[in-house]
């Protein structure tokens, strides 16, 4: 146990390490445009923590970012690439908001599970469709998802545009394509006067440990994991390759679907554009940055909720163009994402750790 | 540099992170005799020889090539000096002719232009001087086993090899291509030809070599003549103690039939007919022998046995009822236990700990799972004692499978379906690979199965092993059964005649 708990410690060490080389790379680009790094990274890095502002804002983008994160995570472990997460949320979005709209005034008990299931229901038919390509007709599932985000993406515009616009906006004339506010009973509270950090984070996080058991404790978790594993050792225990590469990406469409539903109910409480916000990629890096594993993601989440408003606030101190902000933000995502090449190759991971546990 | 006359290895050492492979080792060959360098797995064998062919880099010690000290850096330098290798897993593009590999690993005098028919005609030749009867311009996928050995066999000669290593060079050979091999070796030496052949079974080193060197635990342990010495005292030093194979008492009364083909047809991957109208019965209490050179059905009807290959004409009975076709799962709850050839990849799931492999059949039932519940503890109990009883080596329960050695991982998947008392066991190539401690211990486990009424249909290429284990012999070629022998009438010449497919009436 001891030895795990010194693993962890080099793996967040391993982190550090590339992030802060990411940082001098960084550094380099704020130069050349002109400004203090040291101010660009203060803002950044501390900002978000001086304030109940920041770390709110870090934990509202970490929800999502979680609920897409653990969702890859699945399909991960039945060796599927959900690139589709997109188009997985748009339309998780938009099944949440259309059946929160239709169930006004039901309790919020009843209300809120309902709103989640629709998106989770919505989300994971539209994963499941690229599982069910892969399983019968060997479409390679990078491919089908990314289309699949296509597809979602003007059938999710087609419908906060005509059918489930709100009546207002016709009214008025404005045509803003969003849809009418969702009704009181199926809102998640805020959880802090004034700031938007709202109560599905707890979901979030419950969600997080419930995956976390079923992939690990159950009879359902262990076929799928020795189906991503090794489907030909599967099928000799008796194990239906395809049903279970279909089920995984069912429940991966599944979460990103709940992240879209969470958006709605808890953040924007319409369904309007640019709701997604690429969260379906970025959830892509954040589940690596959490191992591929459902706790992992966890606190993977909050890290990149921090890096999104770090680097909102970091343009607003210093006022350099946003391109330059997502450039150093892709710089720190490249430096930990390829720091993995330290972390899951054996042979450096004994050599660090061998020099790491003597110390 | 002239021709080889002696090649002597000094003092090699050779570690890895966290073993020594080759710990002060020494081997001298000379032109004109054969050398068996016996070991069991693990012991150093292909390492030594590896570093002989300049893949590997020794820690310390030297190579001296007629009494000068020499540095093989690389596979290049080593085939300039004279020295080839046939490599156990062939190292040859499937789908080039014998000619374009050969010329693979020539240095042509061009970058971009190769003589390939100059190539093709020195191929000729060599062929036709040491009678391989190797066609130049054939493709590698065309070629039997055996043919592609003498393709590798060529690339050494091509490049003028005086000093020839043979990895397990039998392993996949029929006993026809074994002898002829043998044969051929015999000759070739007498030319000035040094050879080291590589193995484990020791049969083959009494038969071919001059001289043996054993190693164990990547030390020197025995060194002599092969005619001052005897196959059990090989035996004993390449284990490290006393070893007597199992083998089975004869018995006459056997219990009713277990398992029964009726004309099994099936097609393989290609679409070929990999299983040609198959009959067979199989009773209770009884090994039988499945002899045959792989490839001739074996993997087709092991998998058709228990659900993973549709046939599509005849029928299989288990215990009186039709198994055809149905679901793999659905066999397994008959009690259909199954060792597949594959043992890594079909056999386990390599990722997955040694517990979770060691419940891979038994997840689904009480006690280890409640409705979908897998219950930790007992499982965790149930694979400790486990691991106990069958002498698995693992550092713990929890250690990933693949880190296990070959005879190791054949325990954790004979313990798991041996553990689940099937009513019957298929058996595909048990000891294909694992060192003899391990053989002795998978066959006297298989023998106890028999023993307790168990019905085993045991697949394998290697003669003793049937002779040892099986209460009658089935030999299989090209899809059908061409004969049932019992065992104690069998003989081995005969048996090699059937297995190659020719049958006297």
């Amino acid at each position: 146990m001891k030895d795990n708990l010194k693993e962890i410690l080099f793996n967040i060490i391993v982190l550090l390490i590339a992030f802060f080389i990411a940082l001098f790379l960084g550094s380099i680009i704020l130069l050349i445009a002109g400004v203090n790094p040291l101010v660009a990274y203060q803002a950044m890095i501390i900002r978000p923590f001086s304030s109940i502002y920041g770390l709110s804002e870090a934990l509202v983008r970490s929800i999502p970012l979680m609920m897409v994160g653990i969702g890859i995570s699945i399909a991960f472990r039945s060796k599927m690439i959900n690139i589709g997460g997109e188009g997985q949320i748009q339309l998780g979005a938009v099944a949440a908001g259309a059946t929160a709209l239709a169930i006004p005034g039901i309790p919020k008990v009843i209300a809120i599970p309902l709103v989640i299931l629709a998106g989770f229901t919505v989300g994971g038919i539209w994963g499941g469709i690229a599982g069910w390509m892969k399983a019968k007709l060997s479409v390679n599932e990078v491919l089908s998802t990314v289309m699949l985000n296509y597809i979602a993406f003007q059938i999710y515009l087609y419908l906060i545009r005509g059918p489930l616009i709100d009546p207002s906006e016709l009214a008025w004339g404005t045509g803003v394509p969003q849809t009418a506010r969702m009704p009181d009973s199926t809102i998640f509270a805020r959880l802090i006067q004034g700031q938007r950090i709202h109560s599905g984070i707890f979901l979030a996080i419950i969600i997080a440990i419930l995956v976390y058991f079923l992939l690990w404790r159950t009879t359902f978790g262990f076929r799928l994991r020795a189906v991503g594993e090794e489907p030909k050792a599967a099928n000799y225990a008796g194990v239906k390759v395809d049903k279970y590469l279909i089920l995984a990406m069912v429940l991966s469409g599944g979460m990103a679907g709940i992240a879209g539903s969470i958006e709605v109910i808890g953040v924007h409480h319409r369904v309007l554009e640019g709701l997604s916000a690429n969260y379906g990629f970025s959830g892509i890096v954040v589940a690596l940055f959490g191992r591929l594993h459902p706790i992992g993601v966890i606190p993977a989440s909050f890290f990149f909720g921090l890096l999104l408003i770090g680097a909102e606030m970091m343009q607003r101190a210093v006022n350099i163009p946003s391109a330059l902000v997502i450039s150093i933000q892709g710089l720190v995502i490249l430096a930990v994402v390829s720091s993995n090449l330290i972390l899951e190759n054996p042979k450096y991971r004994k050599k660090f750790l061998g020099f790491f546990l003597k110390n | 540099m002239g021709k080889i006359k002696s090649m002597e290895m000094v003092n090699i050492t050779k570690k890895f992170p966290g073993v020594i492979a080759n710990d002060n080792v020494n081997l001298k060959v000379e032109s004109g005799e054969i050398l068996a360098l016996l070991g069991e797995n693990g012991a150093g064998k292909t390492t030594l020889m590896n570093i002989l062919y300049g893949l590997y880099h020794p820690n310390s010690g030297k190579i001296l090539i007629n009494d000068r000290e020499i540095k093989i850096n690389s596979p290049q330098t080593a085939l300039e000096l004279g020295i080839g290798m046939v490599h156990q897993h062939f190292m040859l593009v499937p789908s080039l002719t014998v000619t374009e590999n050969v010329a693979l690993g020539i240095k042509f005098k061009h970058k971009f232009s190769m003589d390939l028919d100059k190539v093709a005609k020195k191929i000729k030749l060599l062929s036709d001087q040491h009678n391989l009867n190797i066609e130049p311009e054939l493709s590698i996928s065309d070629l039997s086993v055996g043919e592609r050995q003498k393709v590798e066999i060529i690339k050494a000669l091509y490049f003028n090899a005086n000093i020839l290593v043979l990895d397990e060079p039998t392993a996949a050979l029929t006993p026809q291509e074994t002898d002829n091999l043998i044969k051929w070796l015999r000759s070739v030496i007498k030319e000035g030809m040094g050879v080291i052949f590589i193995t484990h079974k020791l049969n083959e080193v009494m038969e071919v070599s001059d001289r043996v060197e054993v190693l164990r635990n990547g030390k020197n342990v025995f060194s002599t003549q092969t005619s001052k010495t005897n196959i059990d005292q090989l035996a004993r030093n390449m284990a490290g103690r006393e070893v007597k194979l199992a083998t089975a008492k004869r018995k006459n009364k056997f219990g009713e039939t277990i398992i029964e083909l009726e004309d099994v047809w099936a097609k393989n991957e290609r679409g070929l007919d990999a299983l040609r109208g198959i009959n067979l019965k199989i009773r209770k209490g009884e090994i039988m022998g499945i002899a045959g050179v792989s490839g001739n059905g074996q993997k087709e009807l092991a998998e058709a046995l228990t659900g993973l290959q549709k046939i599509y004409k005849g029928d299989i009975k288990f215990k009186g009822e039709s198994i055809a076709n149905k679901s793999v799962q659905s066999i397994i709850d008959r009690g259909m236990g199954f060792v597949p050839e594959d043992r890594l990849h079909m056999g386990t799931v390599p990722g997955f700990k040694v517990k979770e492999n060691l419940i891979l059949k038994d997840y689904l039932r009480r006690p280890f799972s409640k409705i979908f519940l897998l219950d930790r503890s007992y499982i965790n109990e149930y694979c400790k004692s486990t691991v106990d009883e069958y002498n698995v080596k693992c550092p713990n329960i929890n250690t990933p499978t693949h880190a296990l050695s070959g005879g190791n991982i054949q325990k954790v998947i004979l313990s798991r379906e041996l553990k689940r008392k099937p009513d019957a066991l298929i058996a595909s190539y048990p000891i294909r690979g694992v060192d003899i401690a391990a053989v002795q211990y998978i066959h006297e486990k298989l023998l106890d199965a028999r023993d307790n009424e168990m019905a085993i249909l045991l697949i394998t290429e290697e003669l003793d092993e049937l002779f040892n284990l099986s209460d009658r012999i089935a030999v299989i070629y090209e899809g059908k059964i061409l004969d049932v022998i019992e065992t104690a009438e069998a003989d081995k010449s005969k048996l090699g005649l059937l297995m190659a497919g020719v049958k006297e009436d």
